[in-house]
């Protein structure tokens, strides 16, 4: 409940803020309909209000997969992008930027389609290495940190062959942006985010028994190879789409579940949608980071996202010393 | 069970097991490490592959697997987790579990956990746990289940000696008053003379021998499989116990 309030607050805040310096009560009326300036109304209706709610999209669907790939490896320091499905989604994204679209896309569409497509391949091949016989945890966590280096070799390569502007437009990809958010790729990030609900609801106690290792899941009766590929499949759908419209943000998938676990615990009906709104949160927090700690001034949010959560995360850390890992 | 066998790649860990544990019954499992005796329970608990057949069956005739409620407790290796005791034992009755838990599931919890005597913990987190109260709430899980065939892999192994007694008394009783068909691995071969209906003996991934404790617990089998000499008396409740004297030179441990 506090979490929704300090959410709630952060969007509004967001929604107050940036480089237009517009004063708080003509934002406040052009968001009810009634500001009557056509300026001010399509700085909030454009840009600040899709900015906003981009972040808080964005920002569950990065909080949601880190906290499903934690849970299914068991390991604190799992993530889409610590291990490689991030790096999948940037190195997809780059090979439109440097080969160009396909004749039927444009780039606008082919960069996300690409970067969707590569987050499952990485997930694919983390699944493939599961299914090897004997195939642990750690194995995953292994075969994805080879993907994060496998994955950033290429892109490298791809850096190093791009032209020049292309190479600049990598990199800004990679920093990772809010400003490009429309109200259609909201649209598809919620979507996918609500889409993805369903199916985690019907998983829920499964993946609350995995948290007790595979031998006592098993046990219990949960199909666990199964239950790992259906939650891989929904990683690399949020991670896809989250991945696909703002860029690489790191940080906020694998902080935003200790956060959750650290204030609910682990079972799963409390802790995914936490990770989700301690996702949103974080990144709600950035975006407002990232136009105020220079006035006037945009920071990627890529940067941002880990300036703001270190200490967050640092103070909670060192609050919460239980043993958990 | 019939002709039980299991293979680690080409190591055979177990070579056709044929054995009963019958209802109302505390079958315990003994033998020195890597005899098979976590391999059999694996399997009869499903999560092992294996050749030959696990059936059940109840006076009426042979029952389905998926009939059959099976409560299973796997050695403690520890896990990872800041799941509380609660959100543990409520995972016994996965099955019937709900986005909303309800009281009755709740009540059942405690209910097991009571009988445990650790109902106290109800609310702690499985980390902040010693090794014998989680043995206990892994044991409570299992209960919650209200399995018909309950099977524990050394489930005293982290307990004191009090503790140990306390855990195989709830056993045998609940076993006796429930009508459940239980297998325990011991390592610890009184605790076995004292708690056991029957016990099987392996070696090898061979089943030895099996029968009441004073005909299995000989120091005939000692020698043969434990590669120890031992006193073995038997006291007047037709009991044995086991008093290890010395290692037998020229047998190498499995």
């Amino acid at each position: 409940m506090v979490g929704l309030v300090v959410t709630a607050l952060s969007f509004v805040v967001d929604v107050a803020t940036g480089p237009a310096m517009l004063p708080l009560r003509s934002v406040a009326l052009s968001v009810v309909g009634l500001s009557g300036d056509a300026t001010v109304d399509a700085i909030v209706w454009a840009i600040r209000l899709p900015v906003a709610l981009m972040a808080l999209a964005v920002g569950a669907a990065l909080g949601l997969s880190g906290a499903l790939m934690q849970t299914i490896l068991n390991n604190p320091l799992a993530s889409s992008y610590t291990l490689g499905i991030s790096a999948g989604a940037g190195f997809g994204a780059a090979l439109v930027i440097v080969a160009g679209p396909p004749l039927w896309l444009t780039e606008g569409q082919a960069i996300p389609l690409a970067a969707m497509a590569f987050a499952g391949v990485a997930c694919a091949i983390v699944h493939l290495v599961g299914r090897l016989r004997g195939a642990t945890p750690e194995m995953l966590v292994l075969a994805g940190i080879a993907l994060l280096f496998l994955f950033q070799a290429l892109l490298s390569l791809l850096q190093f062959l791009a032209s020049q502007e292309a190479l600049q437009q990598i990199v800004f990809w990679l920093f990772g942006s809010l400003q490009k958010a429309t109200w259609t790729k909201i649209s598809v990030v919620g979507a996918v985010v609500a889409g993805c609900t369903p199916f985690l609801v019907r998983d829920l106690w499964r993946l609350t028994a995995l948290k007790l290792g595979d031998e006592r899941a098993r046990g219990l009766g949960v199909e666990v190879g199964g239950l790992r590929l259906r939650a891989l499949v929904l990683i690399s759908v949020l991670t896809g789409a989250a991945v696909a419209f703002v860029g690489t943000i790191g940080f906020i998938g694998l902080v935003a579940p200790h956060i959750a676990r650290i204030l609910l615990g682990e079972d799963q009906r409390i802790f995914l949608p936490g990770a989700a709104l301690a996702g949103a949160l974080l990144l709600s927090m950035a975006s407002v980071a990232s136009k105020t700690i220079i006035p006037g001034t945009l920071f990627p949010i890529g940067i941002v996202t880990a300036l703001v959560g270190v200490p967050f995360f640092v103070w909670l850390v060192l609050g919460n010393r239980r043993a958990y890992w | 069970m019939q002709d039980v066998g299991v293979r680690y790649g080409a190591v055979p860990a177990l070579a056709a097991i044929s054995l009963i544990a019958l209802a109302s019954e505390v079958l315990v499992l003994v033998g020195p490490n890597g005899s098979g005796k976590s391999s059999l329970v694996r399997s009869v608990a499903g999560i092992q592959r294996h050749d030959g057949q696990v059936g059940f069956a109840d006076p009426q005739g042979p029952r389905p697997r998926s009939s059959v409620r099976i409560g299973y407790v796997p050695q403690d290796i520890g896990s990872r987790t800041a799941l509380t005791v609660t959100e543990t034992v409520l995972l016994g009755r996965i099955g019937q579990l709900g986005l909303r838990v309800s009281d009755a599931d709740l009540d059942a919890v405690k209910a097991v956990l009571a009988s445990l005597d650790v109902l106290h913990l109800a609310a702690r987190h499985l980390g902040e746990l010693s090794g014998g109260q989680r043995q206990l709430v892994f044991l409570a899980q299992a209960l919650a289940a209200e399995p018909d065939v309950l099977l524990l892999d050394e489930p005293t192994s982290a307990l004191d000696v009090r503790h140990q007694l306390e855990v195989l008394e709830i056993v045998r009783s609940i076993t006796a008053e429930r009508g459940l068909a239980t297998v325990v691995v011991l390592h610890d071969l009184n605790a076995a003379a004292r708690f056991a209906d029957r016990i099987a003996v392996l070696d090898g991934g061979r089943l030895y021998g099996t029968g009441a404790p004073a005909a299995t617990l000989t120091a005939a089998m000692l020698g043969d499989v434990f590669g120890i000499e031992a006193h073995v008396a038997v006291h007047g409740d037709g009991r044995p116990s086991v008093t290890p004297l010395r290692a037998i030179r020229g047998r190498t441990a499995a």
